[in-house]
């Protein structure tokens, strides 16, 4: 097993906090509405101040999203959107930021199983992304996944939930490179009134069980809930909140006007979060 | 979306062979199954897992929670459930005006007559109890035709439990009255309205549900798929059909039957009837999968036949995907065999080679759950009459290999008044306006 020691998440989360702030992590699905104008939306949420990407594969049966990912997933994959594509969408990130913004890809496990998990990882580095996400995919069940991340060098994100036992926080903390994705409530992706509590106990919980970078997500969506979030964790992951500018019948420009709007007061919560105003 | 024929991949073979399984096949724990089972959810679930398998594990070990099971088996389900020989059905294998003596005896594991009309009871009936013992107060289940909801409906019902049930859209159409039954049980039915709107995406719901309220809710799952501990546990709440077949046979015969036959959707009574079976060499094991309008057609549910390994629902199993990893929607007459992927442990029995699975298309199905009704007087659940056609299929072979007095097992897993509709409309029973009616 080759031993890595950077990530180039954990490394832009670092230089994040050394000056003064957490990260924003922005998710949209690949394919909706287009694998084109998917890429014209991450563009424009890397523009209007996202600092790491999340690129979704759409799927058939997602288990852990909520109804506007769901809704945003079944057209990608209606309009014909393939896991391939997501190299698509990673590379335009990456010659669009010069290589600044790390850009993650979040699958279920089927679709990479599918394609071959090592060539997946192959051409995910190629096409120069970070690593992945794994939402159903446990460290217990990830030793093939391991072995390609470890050998191409790429982070490993598992999820930790506020059901998680001191010991499971452990293992998952060892086996995550990058950060560990805290999901802030027991739940779906969507957007939620409130934060709570929970998540800036969980993400203690999670830094004392070893891990060193830790970013929260789940129901996160205005400014106010992302300086909150912004406070305590590592980084402030969004997704329903973006995917929902992009599920309108308005005109595609004025879509992506809501996008970067959206985004822009989700980073300007990032950007206070640690000042003395703060948090509301 | 490109829809290529898939081909099984049998590349783990060589590591699976039964001669390498040091244990008895019929006691293989979880979470693996040679290659398949596992735990492919989100971390969320995990703890629940942990207490569920805790909880299983203790009350295995508990001669007061088998006794309580058993007494609700004999009390209240009506265990043992009889062994029926069906003669007049069996002259068939001689062919369709056959008159006289049948080639080979037919035996039906008559889990029809079980409370509720289905062989769910029993695994329902364990689960309920280990809710009890987990202090958890509400229970959310999935279900297709609605056989697993309503049983799920009735255990709550007993046990004193809040139920919610999951069902897609368009199987809440097609199964209405089973709707209604569930909401006379106290159930609450949620009709599940995106994706394909059945079976799978009733699951995908319930999962979502049980991540969500998991402090105090339990996901009753209805069949031997999802992540460990369900594959294992729910064999083991579904092996008394074969422990009581075994001993009937056995009583009756005087030997063990030539083969066993059991059609299977998730599999769960398939497995419930083999797992007695599965470590004597000389049982030939037959699951009978949907083999819809033909597994040519692309309609179908035949995972063997049309599959490959993946990931579904918490377990990595035989399914029916796409070049792109993506679910592909099945088909078949019956709910209860619609359902894209199987439980692992068929995937690893149809590995190593000790059970073999053969798709039954909707035709062959329908065919055999005539000739039953009208030879014996039973009207099957249109998802034995899968295990019916394959029995009369093998039997046949057998007879045609010059085997004589060949002795078939076959489970008879629920009853038919679920599908009357369905097949008067398959008939041409009922006029056009009638039939709309049913829908």
């Amino acid at each position: 097993m080759s031993i890595v020691t950077t990530s180039r998440t954990a490394t832009r989360l670092d230089e994040l906090a050394d000056a003064g702030r957490g990260a924003l992590v922005g998710y949209l699905p690949v394919g909706f509405p287009d694998v084109a104008r998917s890429v014209e939306a991450v563009t424009t949420m890397v523009d209007a101040g996202v600092d790491v990407v999340e690129i979704g594969v759409p799927y058939t049966d997602p288990v852990m999203d909520g109804p506007v990912i769901q809704r945003a997933a079944e057209a990608a994959l209606a309009g014909g959107a393939r896991l391939r594509d997501v190299l698509t969408v990673v590379e335009a990130v990456a010659e669009h930021s010069g290589g600044s913004v790390p850009t993650l890809v979040m699958s279920y496990y089927n679709p990479v199983l599918r394609y071959g998990v090592e060539a997946f990882a192959r051409d995910l580095a190629a096409a120069g992304g970070a690593g992945m996400i794994t939402p159903d995919l446990i460290p217990d069940e990830a030793a093939e996944w391991v072995e390609a991340a470890d050998a191409h060098e790429l982070d490993k994100v598992y999820l930790v939930a506020p059901s998680s036992t001191p010991e499971r926080l452990r293992l998952t903390a060892g086996a995550s490179r990058g950060f560990v994705y805290a999901a802030s409530t027991m739940g779906v992706t969507g957007t939620r009134e409130s934060v709570g509590q929970r998540a800036e106990e969980l993400v203690a919980a999670t830094r004392a069980a070893g891990a060193r970078h830790v970013c929260v997500g789940l129901g996160v969506s205005t400014g106010d809930q992302s300086a909150e979030v912004g406070r305590y964790a590592d980084g402030v992951i969004v997704g329903s909140a973006l995917v929902r500018t992009l599920l309108t019948d308005e005109p595609w420009a004025d879509r992506l006007d809501a996008l970067g709007k959206v985004t822009g007061e989700l980073a300007a919560g990032v950007a206070r979060a640690r000042t003395t105003e703060g948090a509301s | 979306m490109p829809e290529q024929p898939e081909q099984p991949v049998r590349d783990a073979l060589t590591e699976t062979l039964a001669h390498q399984v040091t244990e008895k096949l019929a006691d293989v724990q979880g979470p693996y199954f040679g290659q398949f089972g596992g735990r492919y959810v989100p971390e969320a679930l995990i703890a629940a897992l942990d207490e569920l398998e805790t909880e299983f594990r203790k009350a295995q070990g508990d001669p007061g929670f088998a006794a309580e099971l058993s007494q609700l088996h004999r009390d209240y389900t009506g265990r043992p459930s009889p062994l029926t020989e069906v003669p007049r059905f069996a002259a068939h294998v001689a062919g369709p005006d056959a008159d006289g003596e049948a080639p080979v005896r037919v035996f039906l594991k008559r889990e029809d007559l079980n409370h509720t009309g289905s062989h769910k009871i029993n695994n329902v009936l364990g689960q309920a109890l280990l809710v009890k013992r987990m202090g958890k107060s509400r229970v959310i289940a999935e279900t297709g035709a609605g056989q697993h909801g309503v049983a799920t409906a009735t255990a709550a019902a007993l046990l004193g439990l809040e139920c919610v049930v999951y069902m897609g859209e368009e199987d809440t159409r097609r199964q209405a009255l089973n709707v209604a039954r569930m909401e006379l049980l106290g159930a609450t039915v949620v009709p599940v309205t995106i994706g394909t709107r059945t079976l799978k995406d009733a699951i995908n719901e319930a999962l979502r549900d049980w991540v969500t309220n998991v402090d105090h809710t339990h996901y009753l799952l209805g069949t031997v798929t999802g992540p460990h501990p369900f594959p294992e546990m729910v064999r083991e709440f579904h092996r008394i059909i074969g422990e009581e077949a075994r001993e009937q046979v056995l009583e009756r015969v005087g030997r063990l039957p030539d083969v066993v036959a059991a059609c299977v959707g998730g599999g769960s009574n398939a497995l419930g009837l083999f797992n007695a079976f599965l470590d004597d060499d000389g049982v030939a094991l037959y699951g009978f999968e949907a083999g819809g309008e033909g597994i040519e057609s692309g309609r179908h549910a035949a995972r063997f036949s049309g599959g490959a390994p993946g990931v579904l629902h918490g377990a990595r199993s035989y399914l029916l995907q796409d070049d792109d990893g993506q679910t592909r929607p099945s088909h078949s007459i019956s709910a209860g065999l619609d359902y894209p992927s199987v439980g692992p442990a068929h995937s690893w029995l149809h590995d190593i080679g000790r059970a073999t699975y053969e798709p039954v298309t909707d035709a062959e199905a329908m065919e055999a759950f005539q000739l039953l009704c009208r030879t014996e007087g039973i009207i099957p659940a249109i998802e034995s009459a899968h295990a019916l056609a394959g029995a009369l299929r093998v039997g046949r072979r057998l007879a045609e290999a010059g085997r004589s007095d060949q002795v078939l097992l076959v489970n008879l897993s629920g009853r038919g008044d679920k599908d009357v509709a369905t097949a008067a409309r398959w008939f041409g029973l009922l006029e056009d306006d009638a039939a709309e009616g049913d829908q």
